[in-house]
């Protein structure tokens, strides 16, 4: 994982494109410039962090589902819940489920498991729409399949 | 008025906080209700479920842009409820 960078994703544990479900998992690195900050000598993944990454998660699947031809992106946050602090060296494990399929929208139930306990959990709205930039969607096309995925990816 | 109506005016009312006596057939759902794009997606998340239905809100929009149908075909609530009827009607078909 990559913080900083909001590469988050080390891994996908599970995928079930047809099945509208996902898990990755990403180790928080030991340091990082977000740890000195929040909070000082007392280091915890900012929840917007946590939020990003059930964000990522729903969107990995959802970008695979409809193989890149669009682009995914937060769209809003309908509720919302940081129930335990995160650390530096936790392994999180993001689960999240499709739960309605719109017309050029989505919604998604998504959850971060520390330390075999919820740490929080979001339903969200993810918004499909056409590639804002050329760029952009080549760097998605080349980033996504270094992802790695393991080999129980039932697609 | 239709039930469609209705239903669609309770959700709009429900989702946005737009006072019922406010929501009129002949309400322009931005223009007049001020809903913006984001709480579009909510009224539609809720008519979809409350409907059955999937709304094709981007091949709207698709036919907006491209000149074939006008905002108003789409956006005026009578119009809208007209639309989920029919969508309705093609999936009991």
């Amino acid at each position: 994982m990559r913080l900083e960078y909001f590469d988050l994703i080390d891994r996908v544990a599970e995928l079930d494109i047809e099945g509208l479900t996902i898990q990755v998992v990403g180790t928080l690195p030991e340091r990082s410039p977000v740890f000195e900050g929040h909070f000082p000598r007392f280091p915890v993944l900012p929840g917007v962090m946590m939020l990003e990454f059930m964000n990522h998660a729903a969107g990995y699947l959802l970008l695979r589902r409809q193989e890149m031809e669009k682009f995914i992106f937060l769209g809003g946050v309908k509720r919302a819940k940081f129930r335990r602090f995160v650390v530096p060296g936790d392994k999180m494990i993001v689960d999240a489920k499709i739960t309605h399929e719109g017309s050029g929208f989505s919604i998604a139930e998504t959850s971060v498991k520390v330390r075999n306990e919820v740490a929080a959990d979001a339903e969200v709205v993810m918004i499909a729409t056409e590639w804002p930039a050329e760029e952009l969607r080549q760097e998605f096309h080349r980033r996504i399949p270094l992802i790695p995925v393991n080999d129980a990816e039932s697609a | 008025m239709s039930a469609t109506f209705d239903t669609v005016a309770q959700v709009i009312h429900e989702t946005s906080e737009i006072p019922l006596s406010e929501i009129t057939p002949d309400s322009h759902a931005i223009d007049d209700l001020g809903i913006d794009s984001l709480d579009f997606l909510d009224i539609v998340f809720a008519l979809d479920k409350k409907f059955g239905i999937k709304i094709p809100l981007e091949a709207w929009t698709k036919e907006v842009n491209a000149g074939n149908a006008s905002v108003e075909d789409y956006f005026i609530l009578k119009n809208l409820a007209a639309r989920i009827d029919e969508l309705v009607a093609q999936k009991s078909a």
